[in-house]
């Protein structure tokens, strides 16, 4: 991976300037460097990574991955069903997967019911789409490569040799 | 009756002892005097250490090491640098590459026998020296000329009852690494002098401009080399304890014959970890190292625009940078810094009595608190 983007995609609070004292590369480099990954869709958007447990308030939000089987068109194979179902915004991430179902949709609500009746409502009854089985996530131990716990102690001593 | 023996009376007496037990009692500090990673040791790593123990892997290995280790450190030696060990006769599982020190001083020294070692120093190798009997004749080093010894500087020193040269790189406390071709100019007087080398280079990974040289590999150098490495730094694996020492037949034997009676084996906790690091954790190393490079330039570059003049080391990861400007001891400076500003770094004089004018700064710690400790340092200086 570049470098410019591994600082980033670890820390998107790094500025440019200390981009470019990290790598000794030049500040201006570094601006326009960016600006291209970001206008050619490299970069897609800063954000923060939360652990819901603790940001949201209790039984205030329920996520779920369900297994979507699509009868595939013709000509554009799964891709259109896709983006009808992608383009829901209760749809957190979106996968075409290899195995016995096509699509790995996750999915996000207020509640259990909002997700079920988003279910129910929208995608079992889109056309091509030939059956769900849904997991509701009881717990989220590990989140974008962060492990999701409260800050860890220090175990190093503070000065040693 | 004086219960304490004289030679562990008159060993240096560390001044710094009280400063760092300061520093351990207090929280939220902001640590740049630590001399380990501060990456946790790769979870593949503490798997395997986890799966032996369930396995039952509790027991004495033999004293040289487990051999499936000490083939698998051959190897790599072998492949990456041409440099061919007998596992069985000339490679010696230690406890960290400390004892590797102590069993090649012990085993070498003769009363009297001096060992030239390079100032700023490493805190052990004078000690580990005066307790094997021998009498360290400390080098100085300067900073214009990057804390490293040169072949001349070696060859003047070599009056009559020098027997070994200690040398580290890269090297902690300074990062100084040597090319090379500034090893084979030392290498020429070592052979011309016939001397003994006791190289540590537990930092070999962490080396960032060049490709590191083992002294051993250099033509010739290896009859006259004790190769000292270990998985502390390269692995992130400090606590496991575990080094290792490769070099002549009757030297490795001498030293195994000590750490039997001293030592008996290492844990084999330690080794099957270690062992799974040298096979499986090439990447997890590249990663580390990446991510020191990047601190290693920020850090020389804030330093210096603080007004601590700072070189740019070589490897490991500590920077070495001068006081001067701030118009105090290494002591006072350090002590001062951290009562004020609650940043913690290790004072000069830790490394030689010379260095006062220097303190110790380990880029081992996240970008967010060299940034910190970056900031509040500035403000304690003006």
């Amino acid at each position: 991976m570049d470098e410019i983007l591994e600082i980033l995609s670890n820390d998107a609070r790094v500025s440019p300037e200390e981009i470019s004292r990290l790598t000794g590369k030049d500040v201006n480099t570094i601006k326009k460097a960016i600006k291209k990954f970001e206008k050619n869709g490299v970069i897609v958007k800063y954000k923060t990574v939360l652990n819901n447990d603790l940001a949201r308030e209790a039984n205030s939000f329920v996520r779920a991955l369900i297994e979507v089987s699509i009868s595939p068109e013709k000509d554009v194979g799964f891709d259109h069903v896709a983006e009808r179902i992608y383009s829901f915004p209760e749809v957190i991430s979106c996968h075409l997967v290899s195995g016995p179902y096509d699509l790995l949709v996750v999915v996000e609500g207020e509640n259990l019911q909002a997700v079920a009746h988003f279910i129910a409502a929208k995608l079992s009854s889109m056309a091509h789409v030939r059956g769900t089985a849904t997991h509701f996530l009881l717990k989220t131990y590990k989140e974008d490569g962060q492990v999701l716990k409260k800050a860890q102690q220090k175990k190093r001593l503070n000065i040693s040799y | 009756m004086k219960r304490i023996s004289t030679k562990v009376t008159d060993l240096a007496p560390s001044g710094i002892r009280a400063f760092f037990d300061i520093v351990l009692g207090m929280k939220d500090v902001i640590s740049l005097g630590v001399g380990e990673p501060d990456f946790v040791t790769p979870w593949l790593v503490r798997e395997k250490a986890i799966d032996s123990i369930e396995q039952g892997y509790t027991s004495y290995t033999s004293n040289k090491g487990m051999p499936e280790l000490r083939k698998q450190i051959c190897r790599l030696l072998d492949n990456r640098y041409g440099t061919r060990y007998d596992f069985d006769e000339e490679c010696l599982i230690t406890v960290g590459v400390s004892e590797g020190v102590d069993l090649a001083f012990r085993a070498i020294l003769n009363p009297g026998d001096k060992v030239l070692i390079p100032e700023p120093s490493y805190v052990s190798y004078g000690p580990v020296v005066d307790l094997a009997g021998g009498k360290p004749v400390f080098l100085n080093t300067d900073i214009a000329n990057g804390f490293k010894l040169t072949a001349e500087q070696i060859d003047q020193a070599c009056v009559k009852g020098v027997k070994a040269l200690m040398i580290n790189y890269p090297a902690n406390p300074t990062g100084a690494s040597y090319s090379r071709k500034e090893l084979l100019e030392i290498a020429k007087v070592v052979k011309k002098r016939d001397l003994l080398v006791v190289s540590d280079e537990v930092y070999d990974e962490l080396t960032y401009d060049f490709e590191h040289t083992p002294f051993s590999s250099l033509r010739g150098m290896k009859e006259h080399v004790i190769y000292l490495n270990g998985a502390s730094k390269s692995y992130a694996m400090t606590g496991f304890r575990i080094g290792w020492a490769c070099g002549p037949k009757d030297i490795i034997a001498a030293m195994t014959k000590i750490h039997q009676y001293t030592m008996l084996c290492a844990s084999i906790t330690g080794q099957m970890a270690a062992c799974e690091a040298l096979k499986h954790g090439h990447g997890a190393v590249q990663e580390m190292k990446r991510e020191y490079k990047r601190r290693r330039r920020y850090i020389v570059g804030a330093l210096n625009e603080a007004g601590l003049d700072c070189h740019m080391p070589e490897g490991a990861f500590y920077v070495f940078p001068s006081i001067k400007a701030a118009g105090m001891t290494s002591l006072d400076f350090a002590r001062q810094l951290l009562k004020k500003k609650k940043v913690a770094l290790v004072p000069g004089t830790a490394f030689g009595k010379g260095w006062d004018s220097h303190v110790r700064i380990s880029y081992a710690s996240s970008f967010d608190n060299l940034k910190e400790a970056v900031k509040r340092i500035k403000e304690f200086i003006s």
